[in-house]
């Protein structure tokens, strides 16, 4: 609710007690009880995060406080949008090993410094504290938060642990269990278990923050204490055993070859977690290996990719209302995040089961994605079953998620001609079909595009916005605006068969199963590009979209591409004939019904050039997508494999990969891939210009 | 309407949940989950926004506890806007009719242009209450300090404390007779004589009447299906028995009065959750929005009588509609009469038919008439599709103007008996 009262009232503002106008990144004052406020409002941003000054000024700001001690510091943010995102990324591009030690260091000697203060030193948090923000706030003696306060270690997501002191100062808060638990997966803790867990002495309302700091200075906030199991693993075989379990559930989800970066801290734990001084130094040391190593490298590219894509999906959309035609998995998974998101939906279907169905799972996505009872209750609220279709007149946008037929699709759009807004954008979700085709039944060619979203919509952040011959400039920045509503990563990309994503996926898939007809296992297949470093093998792929599916898309690609494709397994097409579908159907080259395949076979007998037929086809395919205009660069269409099919982010995305790896290499393998396997294996032109 | 000081009340839209059968436990929704279910689709076939809603005005008679003011709590879950108010109205069974009442006053006295008027019921939720000897006893527990003080008050525990009182049990008996509503239908058939088989041949062709408008697609524009958090759809009215016949209504025992009295479970109304809204417009406001009308309302009247007879209600609040605007019987084309209990309709049909009942206690000359059957309750009612009491009143205004549309109806009247002595009645007149 945004009523003109509450705007007018405004929101509520930050306590921020005597500080004046910024002095570089921070604001400080003494109230009149001598308590020193510093408060982070770092320069030309709206999100605090932790540079080399905002230290090196923070340093300045202590030196003065110890000589003339305050009655207590309050540390917090100026800034809406919480304490501090973590250690500025671009930062760390500058650093070279030793003088990252340094820099580190020194940093390590500023928060030494706050900790060891002679007066109460109380954090503030509202919003999150990541990464180095959380370890300013665990140098202090307290820590209060503002509901909806959350903290977290996200360093490992950049393939690094924390560096400026989480290492040790958060398992001597809150025991090392469920400190390493934390600094391991890099998972959050909101308000609630930051409380529960220690993090927090305190939960207060905004309102009353000037209250509880003065409550916090006469001693009558009690202050965490850790618990009694922390003293176990001051004991070496203690630590040791512990550690054993974390490995091993560790290199499930980050093998070590991969991501050294937790398995780094898991050592780093087990040789000093009795010894906070060796502790502080090796983690330093540690830190600035894990800093030039390549994955932390790629995965730094990674970050800074999603925030490209998170930029070209600002803005406004446009958007309130959204009518979603066609309730099957993907129509229902859009309409519920959209709703989820705060759009107004209704979902036509002319199946009223089938609507009956989607608020059934809608209802499990908000339980997935653990909202409250009350987000939950509006999120489907907002979501209307509407098998009557009267949402169409209403919508703002209208996204088309019928079966995959075109002569469907053309029914479908001749038939809302005279029923939309005039301003109303559609959109066909198509995956293999022409977007300039479809457009010709569209009631308006300017306002009608692709929007391919990848299935689970629900867990996959990456959307192709394809712009066709005739859509128009404001249509697709409507389009890519929407997808940064929902909270979808746009790429905006042209009609092309299987546009960027798809025309990617499909040699890769197909070649699998040619190998299959060669005789190498399916499980050989998988191994060999989970070893690479995909999240899931060609066949579990296969079977996790749908062999009919697939093999539409694929007979579509081969139809309509110039390049030469893998030809289509026989054994494919009975599958598909016998209804054994893949995971829908409990059945596909995998058997489902006990739940996700996890293949891991020995590779000795494999072919030499088993994952080289695998990954090559995807790198060719990026460059002729790049070559043919369907992407605008490299980065673009790194930033799709990633967040689309979660593309080996350690390798930095297959453009990238194909770079570091050497273009002429590259070329090199592919034709002799070609002159064993045939024309498929033909280098694209467009290499030509990326060597 | 002759003073133009008067503006004309237009009946523009409406559309409810089925009627869903209270089975053991809550059913899948709240009253106001219901009033969201049917209130999103009827305001997204609108060609007007949200904000051009006045008020808010919503009839429920179990309120629950995390839903105080359920119209408030329906408005803003229904997207409409923190600035348009919105109260609810208790006036037992006749709770969704009041609530198109007050509409059509206050529009008619020219303060509103469009307001959105419902009923919703969640009998099925109707809470179960402790004792008020447990209440205390469970005050003394957590007020008691120290283990000795507790002890004692927990000595203090009876068994019946356990035994809560059934809400919906209280609720349908009537605080100054102490008779319960099934109880003033046997009062009434025994005055005008209405055996056990009329009753149960009433109640049949309410069955057969719902199950034809059900097959035949007269309730398509104005029930709409509600789907529950399970992936359950919900979309017709479950309580009714397309075979309904007089073997079967013959088996069940007198519910209220056993052995001897003649009111059963199958020819009363059943105990059923659902909600129901109209959208209710001025003549400037369906001349500013475009908007083509279901039916005009002209006219309204409520009416109170002895508890113990409640059932003759419609008679005593839609009589003086009549003489009002001088119809005879003939003259009202089509009537909703809720079926609280197939005795107490026939009952009214009885009572109405009665010269001497009509003149000595409405004032008329002679019998009003006999109300013709092909223009009572033509598509089944409360026997067949249940009475979620709150709602009922708002149904029946709202399917009498959908099926004098459908037939080409002037004029109609719907109207009801009330627990606790009352009646209302509204006249509906074709646009």
């Amino acid at each position: 609710m945004t009523g003109h009262v509450l705007k007018y009232l405004g929101e509520t503002k930050l306590e921020l007690g005597p500080v004046g106008d910024a002095d570089g990144n921070w604001r400080t004052g003494r109230d009149d009880a001598d308590v020193l406020w510093l408060v982070l409002d770092k320069q030309n941003t709206n999100m605090n995060t932790i540079s080399k000054d905002v230290i090196r000024e923070l340093d300045q700001h202590i030196i003065a406080a110890e000589k003339n001690l305050p009655t207590a510091i309050v540390i917090r943010s100026a800034k809406k949008a919480g304490f501090a995102a973590g250690a500025d990324i671009s930062d760390f591009e500058a650093m070279t090993e030793d003088g990252a030690a340094d820099l580190l260091q020194q940093a390590h000697d500023v928060l030494d410094r706050i900790e060891a203060l002679n007066c109460p030193t109380i954090c503030i948090v509202h919003g999150a504290a990541l990464g180095a923000g959380f370890e300013i706030a665990l140098a202090c003696d307290y820590r209060i938060a503002i509901p909806g306060a959350s903290f977290g270690f996200p360093e490992v997501q950049l393939g690094l642990h924390p560096g400026l002191g989480g290492t040790f100062r958060l398992p001597a808060l809150i025991g090392p269990t469920d400190a390493m638990t934390m600094m391991l997966t890099g998972k959050t803790a909101h308000t609630k278990r930051a409380k529960s867990q220690g993090i927090v002495d305190a939960v207060v309302e905004e309102r009353h923050i000037a209250a509880a700091v003065t409550a916090a200075v006469e001693g009558k906030i009690d202050k965490h204490e850790p618990g009694v199991t922390s003293r176990a693993f001051g004991f070496d075989q203690a630590r040791s055993l512990a550690a054993r379990k974390m490995r091993s559930e560790t290199e499930k989800k980050a093998p070590k070859q991969h991501y050294p970066a937790p398995h780094a801290l898991i050592d780093l734990w087990v040789e000093h977690g009795d010894n906070r001084d060796a502790m502080q130094k090796a983690e330093i040391q540690s830190f600035a290996r894990l800093l030039r190593s390549d994955t932390s490298k790629n995965l730094r590219r990674v970050f800074f990719l999603r925030q490209n894509l998170k930029d070209e999906g600002r803005g406004d959309d446009g958007v309130s209302h959204v009518h979603v035609i066609g309730a099957g998995a993907m129509g229902t998974e859009i309409a519920a995040i959209a709703a989820i998101k705060g759009k107004i939906v209704t979902l036509g279907d002319i199946e009223t089961e089938a609507l009956g169905r989607a608020i059934g799972t809608a209802a499990k996505i908000c339980e997935d994605k653990h909202l409250s009872d009350i987000e939950m209750r509006d999120a489907l609220d907002r979501l209307m079953p509407d098998p009557r279709g009267y949402g169409l007149a209403q919508a703002d946008l209208v996204i088309e998620a019928a079966t995959e037929r075109e002569d469907l699709k053309e029914k479908i759009f001749k038939g809302l001609k005279g029923k939309l807004k005039k301003s109303a954008i559609l959109v066909s979700n198509t995956s293999s079909l022409s977007v300039d085709d479809l457009a010709t039944s569209a009631p308006s060619k300017t306002r009608f595009a692709g929007l391919h979203f990848f299935n689970p919509v629900s867990r996959i952040d990456l959307v192709e916005v394809v712009k066709g011959d005739a859509t128009s400039a404001e249509t697709a920045a409507s389009l890519a605006a929407f997808c940064g509503a929902i909270g979808k990563l746009p790429v905006t990309v042209a009609d092309y068969p299987g546009f960027v994503v798809n025309r990617a996926l499909v040699p890769y898939m197909l070649e699998a199963m040619v190998l299959m007809d060669e005789g190498v296992s399916k499980e050989v297949i998988d191994t060999a590009a989970l070893r690479f470093g995909m999240p899931m093998g060609p066949v579990t792929l296969a079977d996790q979209v749908g062999l009919d599916v697939g093999l539409h898309v694929a007979q579509s690609l081969s139809e309509n591409l110039k390049t030469s494709m893998p030809p289509i397994s026989d054994d494919l097409r009975e599958r598909v004939d016998a209804g054994d579908l893949g995971k829908k159907s409990g059945k596909g080259f995998y058997d489902w019904s006990d739940g996700t395949p996890h293949p891991d076979a020995d590779l000795d007998e494999a072919p030499d050039d088993l994952t080289d037929r695998l990954i090559l086809p995807m790198l060719n395919a990026c460059a002729e997508v790049l070559r043919e205009g369907v992407a605008q660069s490299p980065d673009q269409i790194d930033a799709a494999m990633i967040f689309a099919t979660g593309w080996a982010p350690f390798r930095g995305g297959p453009m990238h990969y194909a770079k570091q790896r050497g273009v002429d290499d590259v070329i090199a393998r592919l034709r002799e891939l070609q002159e064993a396997h045939g024309p498929r294996f033909t280098a694209d032109d467009g290499w030509s210009g990326l060597a | 309407m002759t003073d133009p000081k008067n503006q004309r009340v237009y009946l523009v839209d409406g559309a409810r949940t089925p009627f869903l059968k209270a089975r053991s436990g809550p059913g899948p929704f709240t009253p106001v989950d219901l009033a969201v279910q049917c209130g999103r689709p009827v305001l997204a076939r609108q060609t007007f926004d949200r904000t051009a809603f006045d008020l808010v005005i919503l009839g429920c008679v179990n309120v629950i506890a995390d839903e105080m003011n359920p119209a408030r709590v329906a408005a803003l879950r229904l997207g409409l806007p923190e600035e348009t108010v919105a109260f609810s109205v208790q006036i037992n069974c006749g709770s969704g009719m009041q609530s198109i009442d007050t509409a059509y006053r206050y529009i008619r006295d020219g303060s509103h242009q469009m307001i959105l008027a419902g009923g919703t019921e969640a009998l099925s939720h109707a809470p179960l209450t402790l004792r008020s000897s447990a209440v205390e006893w469970f005050g003394k527990m957590n007020t008691a300090k120290g283990p000795l003080d507790q002890a004692k008050a927990m000595s203090g525990i009876r068994p019946e404390f356990f035994n809560p009182v059934v809400g919906l049990e209280r609720g349908l008996t009537d605080p100054i007779t102490t008779l319960s509503m099934g109880q003033t239908a046997e009062v009434l058939a025994q005055h005008f004589n209405i055996d056990r088989k009329t009753a149960d041949a009433y109640a049949m062709q309410s069955h057969h009447r719902l199950a034809a408008a059900q097959s035949e697609g007269r309730l398509r524009d104005e029930l709409m299906p509600a789907f529950d958090r399970d992936g359950n759809v919900y979309d017709h009215d479950d309580g009714v028995r397309p075979d309904s016949d007089m073997e079967g209504l013959a088996k069940p025992k007198p519910v209220f009065e056993p052995p001897y009295g003649q009111v059963t479970a199958g020819n009363s109304s059943q105990i059923t959750d659902g909600a129901s809204w109209c959208i209710l417009a001025s003549q400037r406001a369906v001349d500013q929005h475009g908007l083509e009308p279901l039916a005009e309302i002209t006219d309204s009247q409520w009416a109170g009588l002895d508890p113990s007879i409640m059932g003759l209600g419609p008679v005593m609040a839609a009589t003086p509609i009549a003489q009002r605007h001088g119809f005879g019987v003939d003259d009202i084309d089509l009537w909703e009469l809720n079926e609280a209990f197939a005795a107490q309709v026939l009952s009214c049909l009885a009572a109405w038919n009665d010269d001497a009942f009509c003149r000595d206690v409405l004032g008329l000359d002679k019998a009003f008439g006999r109300i013709d059957r092909d223009r009572l309750n033509v598509d089944g009612g409360a026997i067949s599709l249940g009475h979620p009491v709150g709602t009922s009143g708002n149904r029946i205004v709202l399917h009498l103007a959908n099926a004098m549309k459908q037939r080409g109806a002037k004029r109609g009247i719907a109207t009801e008996c009330i627990g606790g002595g009352l009646g209302g009645a509204m006249l509906l007149e074709a646009v």
